[in-house]
């Protein structure tokens, strides 16, 4: 790339009187170079699809005919007529509520206890395993452990040592679907998150914390609390938000345990919903609906938690 | 926090000098804990790995035994010469994964942290909120559904059954902008990048020389991140190609798990799962290690 397109901002060259476009460009040209590549594929891949989207919540889209528009349909049917959508929601409320802050906890605990040991990459390596197998692979480990009949692991062990007379069906039975669903997430649950707290330990110096000791902190907690935390904030926020939109995501380990519909609609989310819509009944303007509810829901959240955690200055 | 730092004199105080002392020798509780939470974690690597090496008969067997008993690379032959259920070799899925795969994501983390740059260091930029707030809602949007619009824009390019269909739906990273915007802003010191824009250095070398270094743990995460995502993505090259000269790895995944063969080739498809396993163990490896090495090296003091 060439360096000349890249004026420098120097106090020197902003005296010069110029006309308007150019002092604009002069000060703020290079920042908009920089930043041109990025936005111009948002706007064509992102933020044009998620118009569309929005705009297709409005209609009836089969992908075969051109889109319908029928006003409020499809949110009055989601909200007061669509049953299964109210099973959906309360499921990924209770992943959501349980899941997410206890794999945030997680993911920062090993990151923390990892991060001063010598065996940290072989370490972050197997905490890391189950994500990098992604749901697929790992469903089928699982579903063995979880086997409904007498061959399954768990249900071996059990009938082994007493604790059952019969083999229980986990994968079946409509409450215990969700216990294993998220039992496996939280499995899975050391994925970004965790190499992120893992990476931004990483950028902590080291001298912060023999300056603490010197300031008066006396135990590791303390320092945790005073210096590692504050330290890491931006990836704890980011950490945050994406277990938020993991939460509330959740579609991939519910269907590779439970199936597509689940049993009684147990393992049934948000996101399966939709899949549901989308790519089995082909009902696009529908699924949209369902869509756009789940991103006011995450961007509701999601703005609640950057606003609780970023009350720190931005230069 | 440069306040802390400022007070951060050399000192002689034997207490907390004891009391490192002990926290760097005494690492044992934590590996007592962490071990075998670790070997607990690594199963399904483990059984990946132990299956793909399995003979027939073990692959029979129910319930399967976890360790291969009897190792052996008939399932690797049987994947890379029987090609009944898939249409092209299996070599050409393997070149169109690492083609795709390694093009996008060192486009992505050059482009997201190219645009992370003056979001994070730009002293004056009008539009910055209205630009973040936007990446940072689109963040927050389920990527399933964007996906269906997405073929739209696609297909209105005439990308459909490119690779650019491919690689340039994905460049546009909200995460991965995210993730680079919040390291710069804690780990690249301002005074750095003023005291070089006082030295009348432009900004690319500003951005590349400085810039860069500094937040080297944060992009070889992003790289792990994207390249495992993208190696395990199978939902663009089904939805975005048509020609089976043109899919990827993952798709030839899906083929040999659901096709009509599939119960006859549970070999192969445990094969497969290796091959497709182990590229992203090696770069997570290749990375990490990065990742921290480049930290103990610079010695950055914020």
């Amino acid at each position: 790339m060439a360096t000349d397109a890249f004026v420098p901002r120097g106090p020197a060259l902003q005296a010069t009187p110029r006309g308007g476009i150019a002092l604009f460009w002069q000060k703020y040209g290079s920042s908009y170079l920089f930043m041109a590549p990025f936005l111009a594929f948002f706007v064509v891949f992102v933020i044009a699809p998620v118009v569309t989207a929005m705009a297709l919540s409005f209609t009836y889209f089969n992908v075969l005919e051109s889109p319908r528009f029928i006003g409020w349909s499809n949110y009055k049917l989601l909200f007061l007529e669509d049953d299964v959508f109210v099973i959906a929601i309360g499921n990924t409320l209770k992943f959501a509520i349980i899941t997410g802050p206890i794999g945030f906890f997680l993911s920062f605990m090993f990151a923390w206890l990892i991060n001063p040991l010598k065996l940290k990459t072989p370490l972050a390596l197997c905490f890391y395993a189950p994500s990098i197998t992604g749901a697929v692979a790992m469903g089928v480990v699982w579903k063995i452990v979880f086997s409904g009949d007498r061959y399954g692991y768990l249900n071996n062990w059990l009938l082994g040592i007493g604790a059952i007379d019969e083999p229980y069906m986990f994968l079946a039975e409509q409450a215990a679907i969700m216990p294993v669903i998220m039992f496996v997430a939280l499995w899975m649950s050391m994925g970004t998150g965790f190499l992120v707290f893992l990476a931004g330990l990483q950028t902590v110096p080291t001298d912060l914390y023999e300056a603490g000791k010197m300031d008066g902190i006396k135990n590791p907690l303390q320092e945790v609390w005073y210096i590692t935390l504050p330290m890491i904030k931006p990836q704890l926020l980011f950490g945050s938000v994406m277990a938020v939109v993991a939460g509330f995501s959740v579609f991939e380990v519910a269907t590779s345990l439970a199936g597509l519909p689940s049993p009684l609609y147990a393992g049934h989310t948000i996101v399966a919903h939709m899949y549901d819509f989308a790519f089995i009944r082909f009902e696009m303007g529908y699924a949209t609906t369902v869509a756009v509810f789940l991103f006011a829901l995450t961007f509701g959240l999601g703005r609640l938690l950057m606003r609780t955690l970023s009350s720190k200055n931005e230069y | 926090m440069t306040a802390i730092a400022q007070r951060a004199i050399p000192y002689d105080d034997p207490l907390p000098r004891l009391w490192r002392a002990v926290r760097r020798a005494s690492p044992a509780p934590s590996y007592l804990f962490l071990i075998p939470m670790a070997v607990f974690s690594m199963l399904p690597i483990v059984y990946v790995i132990s299956t793909a090496f399995k003979p027939l008969e073990e692959l029979l067997l129910f319930p399967p035994p976890f360790l291969v008993r009897r190792p052996t690379l008939d399932n690797f032959q049987d994947l890379l010469l029987a090609t009944d259920a898939l249409s092209v070799p299996f070599t050409r899925y393997l070149f169109n994964s690492v083609f795709v795969v390694v093009t996008t994501v060192l486009l992505q983390v050059l482009i997201c942290s190219m645009c992370a740059y003056p979001l994070s260091k730009a002293r004056v930029l009008p539009g910055r909120n209205v630009i973040f707030g936007s990446i940072v809602a689109a963040l927050m949007f389920a990527p399933q559904v964007t996906r269906i619009p997405q073929y739209l824009v696609v297909q209105k390019l005439g990308l459909i059954d490119t690779y650019g269909a491919l690689i340039l739906p994905a460049i546009a990273w909200s995460y991965g902008l995210f993730m680079m915007k919040q390291f710069m802003d804690n780990s690249v010191p301002n005074e750095l990048i003023e005291a070089a824009r006082v030295d009348g250095a432009p900004e690319w070398t500003i951005f590349w020389k400085i810039v860069m270094p500094n937040v080297a743990p944060a992009w070889n995460t992003l790289l792990i991140f994207g390249f495992i995502q993208m190696w395990n993505d199978s939902f663009s090259p089904l939805v975005f190609t048509r020609s089976e000269a043109m899919k990827t790895v993952s798709v030839a995944m899906i083929s040999l798990t659901n096709g009509p063969a599939a119960i006859a080739r549970q070999g192969a498809q445990a094969a497969a799962a290796f091959l497709m396993t182990a590229p992203t163990i090696t770069v997570f490896l290749l990375r990490q290690a990065k990742v921290i090495q480049t930290m103990a090296h610079s010695g950055i003091k914020a």
